[in-house]
């Protein structure tokens, strides 16, 4: 009950996925669009389940007055400031949520977020990539000349740095690309193969 | 009015930014202030994007009675707070990953394996690229002559890099090298492509603070 009705679910759902690519009858596509939507609610649900957990761990956290609580109060306060209009008022485009609350606070929050990153990645590359053997070099070069070749007056410094640069993303670093992604859905395949077939259990967790 | 919200957006930039002196208040108000925003903003989505159009609106208009299963699982979900019903989760959990498992094995093998092979299957040499770079002889026009070979040759080498029933000694030991080093040249420059990205996003950010907000640079 506890462990044979998931793996079962499972199975159910997985064999329904990969039938209405080989059998594309519309009696098959209806049920397997069915079911995907049925997944995709269950996925909505589970975002929901995230937020209340977020909310439910702050907020015993403010409760029991634990160290740095003030900062969890903020995040709760956060939480119902963009969530009590956003279910009010909608956040479609032209809503005050989206046009005030979103624009003005999460998309420079979270622009700057990855902005700063710049910083962190220049200096943890410089620490990881520390030129120790021939191949480490060859990919703080590439990187060097890729950076060159972005900037707006990269032609300035050669002629044909973007045009290399080009060549560089188009060639080596395609063919490094492909090769990982072809591996990567051998491995994704294999992996869907073992769930679906209740190979791979460790999603159901323990006992 | 205008301004204090741009005012809000320029504030919330100093905040994060002020991450690059040392980890100070003003950037854990923000970090936290920022968590919230965004999972209130998810709980919003999911809410107008997923809920209303797939589940509530069907299922109250009478159009889907089936819609009553996911909306049992979903709340089942919630069941993970609680120790002793926490395994009914484990249901709705199957639900979405036998969804997604089987919609893997079929958009790797179909969208990504596939069509990634078919694309690699090209002739190994182009004479034309010898004739354009004897009449235009340049550095480009010259790479451009390695272009299939190198995408025939080097691919079977990263492929054989991730190739380990057999041991890389010998010979094999140099194609895999190879296959080592086109890796590192993909990886530097996505490093590189990565690093120009973000530093692209940070003059934006530097743009908003002194020309939008604080109206210094014109």
């Amino acid at each position: 009950m506890k462990r044979e009705i998931p793996i079962l679910i499972t199975l159910v759902f997985g064999v329904f996925m990969i039938v209405q690519f080989f059998i594309p009858h519309p009696a098959v596509n209806d049920i397997a669009n069915r079911l995907q939507n049925w997944a995709i609610i269950v996925i909505s649900f589970s975002y929901v389940l995230g937020s209340a957990n977020i909310l439910r761990i702050n907020g015993e956290l403010v409760y029991r007055r634990a160290p740095g609580w003030p900062y969890k109060l903020v995040l709760v306060i956060a939480f119902f400031t963009m969530a009590t209009p956003g279910l009010i008022l909608g956040i479609a485009e032209g809503s005050w949520t989206n046009d005030r609350l979103f624009t003005f606070t999460y998309v420079p929050l979270a622009s700057t977020m990855y902005a700063s990153l710049a910083f962190y990645i220049a200096s943890a590359a410089f620490r990881a990539f520390r030129v120790r053997t021939w191949q480490a070099s060859v990919l703080a070069i590439t990187a060097l000349i890729v950076m060159l070749g972005r900037i707006p007056v990269s032609h300035f410094i050669w002629q044909d740095l973007p045009g290399i640069v080009d060549w560089i993303m188009g060639v080596p670093n395609a063919v490094a690309q492909r090769g990982i992604l072809i591996g990567a859905a051998l491995g994704a395949i294999a992996t869907g193969l073992k769930v679906i077939l209740g190979i791979e259990r460790s999603y159901l967790g323990r006992e | 009015m205008e301004f204090f919200w741009i005012s809000i957006a320029g504030l919330c930039t100093v905040a994060i930014l002020s991450f690059l002196y040392s980890d100070n208040p003003l950037y854990k108000v923000a970090e936290h202030f920022f968590v919230g925003i965004a999972a209130g903003y998810v709980v919003c989505a999911e809410f107008y994007n997923v809920f209303l159009p797939n589940l509530w609106r069907p299922l109250t208009s009478g159009s889907d009675y089936w819609l009553i299963i996911p909306l049992i699982l979903g709340i089942a979900l919630f069941t993970r707070f609680s120790d002793e019903l926490g395994w009914i989760s484990r249901w709705p959990m199957s639900v979405i990953i036998g969804t997604y498992s089987g919609l893997a094995v079929i958009g790797f093998a179909s969208g990504d394996m596939v069509l990634q092979v078919q694309a690699s299957l090209i002739p190994v040499f182009e004479p034309a690229t010898i004739s354009t770079f004897s009449s235009e002889p340049s550095v480009l026009n010259f790479l451009q002559i390695f272009r299939n070979p190198l995408f025939t040759l080097g691919l079977i080498c990263v492929l054989f890099y991730f190739f380990f029933s057999v041991e890389h000694k010998g010979g094999l030991r140099h194609i895999a090298t190879t296959g080592t080093t086109l890796l590192m040249i993909g990886f530097g420059a996505g490093y590189g492509y990565t690093v120009m990205t973000r530093i692209a996003l940070l003059f934006d950010r530097f743009y908003f603070l002194f020309v939008e907000w604080l109206k210094i640079a014109a």
